[in-house]
């Protein structure tokens, strides 16, 4: 077979269209959940496709465009399909209740797999492990897609996108939200939904603050939540017991990339997602990733971009074979965490994706090649929760072997 | 809202929005929800009218601020039960005034829609100004 792609989430089927626009046919989505869409079919709220379609589409009106299309276009899917390995040449090994263990050999892949919420905030936490505590996704899939609520009571650990929009989604529903509590100074959240999912219903934002401590034995019946200092480090006179029946943990999403390593695919270590080239084409040819599996995106918008260059991409190497031109490694400086891609292997223009480590005002974003700014933009504000972009031109690749990205006094 | 389009006003009134009371005459900061962007945006207030705006990136920032400040209004979206027992996404199809949202919650809340829903059926109408329709599909 031409093509596998894998999952059917907002990146599976934006690169499985892009690829069928490209001129492949002989192609098939797998994936595991009964239905195509992903996440996003249990994220009810509104707010994306701004970009895209410029219109405010809910999650799973954002999915259904896409799946529409699919449907449209008769692109192969299998649901219920489970993945169980890939391998370096571009086997693939899966399982579904009606074609049982089955294999193929595919001349390129996509991965789309997206990601996974952390659990590790939870870790730490004094107190027994009573019934309450929630992943805010899980919540969240309780609430949207069984309509089943899971407490009336709320605290929310992480200020993360899906932590806000559950604590406004659990309000509307009843429940009272007593507080969110952000370990660090700043929201790893949009203000948009600051604004919209706390600010609107009186829900208190407590930055700086964590959960040291959970109450009950069978059920959760109450945290103790404290303010930390420069290091984290929980000050213990600022300790404030507040009752409650479930605690949601929204501490931050991670790449699903299982699959990834059996395939002996190089991830870095800052995104947990693969090194990936311009083509979005990982350490093994022929192999592609886009989306969540990649590194975590705050907008739907962006993963349906990156996915339609990844699913090109694809396509090009199959009719074509891809060839390098250049070699240019993109490295950052620590305030810039990462950049995507992390190389560059083609002489053209590319849009580079970046995220920094802390909140910064009032700066430069500088691309160096050697001694040469090669590149710059002034920036009032840049903050972790919010994805940056910017165009490199195929003039400013000349002659580069790295190009350093710095956070750099405006 | 009344206060606002009234001509005199005493000094100091205090007038609620939502969860939150605001000096008649003053310096309001919001963020607006309108892009992800999230610009932040500064009001002038005199007498509760808007007389300032700044902040703002485009237009629809201004627009924003504008309507926040004298008729704030979002654009719910939640879940109607269904026959089978499980939950399907909807919203309001266009925004309804911010201190409806849960008279809107309650409405949607006592409906139970019937099977098969498409994207886009209006499963209750006349909502404050709205319908409530579906943004999923299920049993077509
Ligand atoms: S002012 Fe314009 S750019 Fe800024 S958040 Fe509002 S809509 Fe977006």
């Amino acid at each position: 077979m031409d093509l596998v792609i894998i999952g059917g989430g907002p990146a599976g089927m934006s690169a499985a269209i892009a690829a069928y626009e490209s001129g492949i046919r002989d192609m098939v989505i797998l994936e595991r959940d009964e239905s195509l869409g992903g996440i996003l079919q249990q994220c009810i709220h509104n707010g994306f496709g701004l970009h895209k379609f410029g219109e405010e589409l809910t999650g799973p009106e954002y999915a259904w465009r896409y799946e529409k299309k699919v449907r449209e276009l008769n692109i192969p899917v299998k649901l219920g399909t489970m993945v169980l390995d890939i391998t370096e040449d571009k086997v693939i090994t899966a399982t579904n209740p009606e074609d049982g263990i089955f294999t193929i050999e595919a001349k390129a892949i996509i991965l789309a797999m997206g990601c996974r919420e952390r659990s590790k905030g939870a870790l730490n936490i004094a107190g027994s492990r009573p019934a309450g505590i929630y992943s805010a996704g899980t919540a969240q899939k309780y609430v949207n897609m069984k309509g089943y609520m899971p407490g009336k009571n709320v605290v929310i650990l992480g200020s993360g996108d899906i932590g806000l929009i559950m604590a406004r989604r659990m309000t509307l529903e009843g429940a009272k939200v007593h507080a969110v509590c952000e370990l660090m100074p700043y929201s790893g959240g949009l203000a948009r939904n600051i604004e919209q999912c706390l600010n609107d219903f009186g829900i208190p934002l407590k930055l700086s603050h964590t959960v040291v401590e959970i109450h009950g034995k069978e059920r959760v019946t109450g945290v103790t939540i404290a303010k930390v200092d420069e290091n984290r480090k929980p000050i213990l006179e600022t300790k404030e017991y507040i009752p409650c029946d479930t605690l949601l943990l929204s501490v931050g999403l991670i790449p699903e990339n299982e699959l990834s390593k059996s395939a002996g695919i190089s991830l870095s270590t800052i995104t947990s997602g693969a090194d990936v080239d311009q083509d979005r084409q990982t350490s093994i040819p022929g192999i592609f990733a886009c989306g969540n599996v990649l590194h975590v995106h705050d907008l739907v918008d962006f993963v349906s971009e990156e996915a339609e260059i990844a699913g090109k991409s694809a396509a090009l190497y199959i009719q074509n074979g891809k060839e390098n031109t250049c070699s240019i490694a993109l490295e950052t400086d620590g305030k810039i965490r990462y950049t995507v891609p992390q190389r560059i292997t083609e002489n053209k223009d590319v849009k580079v994706y970046f995220r920094v480590a802390d909140v910064f005002k009032n700066v430069k974003i500088n691309v160096y090649s050697g001694e040469n700014v090669v590149f710059s933009k002034r920036k009032q504000k840049v903050a972790p929760g919010e994805m940056e972009s910017i165009l490199l031109k195929k003039e400013m690749l000349e002659g580069a072997e790295k190009l350093t990205f710095k956070l750099e006094e405006a | 809202m009344a206060q606002l389009n009234a001509k005199r006003q005493p000094a100091k009134i205090y007038f609620r929005i939502g969860e939150r009371s605001y000096d008649y005459n003053m310096t309001r900061e919001l963020t607006c929800i309108v892009c992800p962007m999230g610009c932040s945006l500064k009001v002038e207030l005199t007498d509760g009218k808007v007389t300032a705006i700044s902040g703002n990136t485009c237009k629809r920032g201004e627009e924003y601020a504008e309507n926040e400040c004298t008729n704030p209004q979002r654009t719910v979206t939640t879940t109607i039960m269904c026959e089978d027992g499980a939950p399907i996404a909807v919203k309001t199809d266009r925004p309804v005034p911010k201190e409806k949202i849960f008279e809107v919650m309650k409405l949607v809340n006592k409906k139970v829609a019937s099977l098969p829903v498409s994207v886009g059926d209006v499963l209750l109408d006349d909502v404050f100004g709205s319908n409530i329709v579906a943004t999923a599909s299920r049993g077509e």
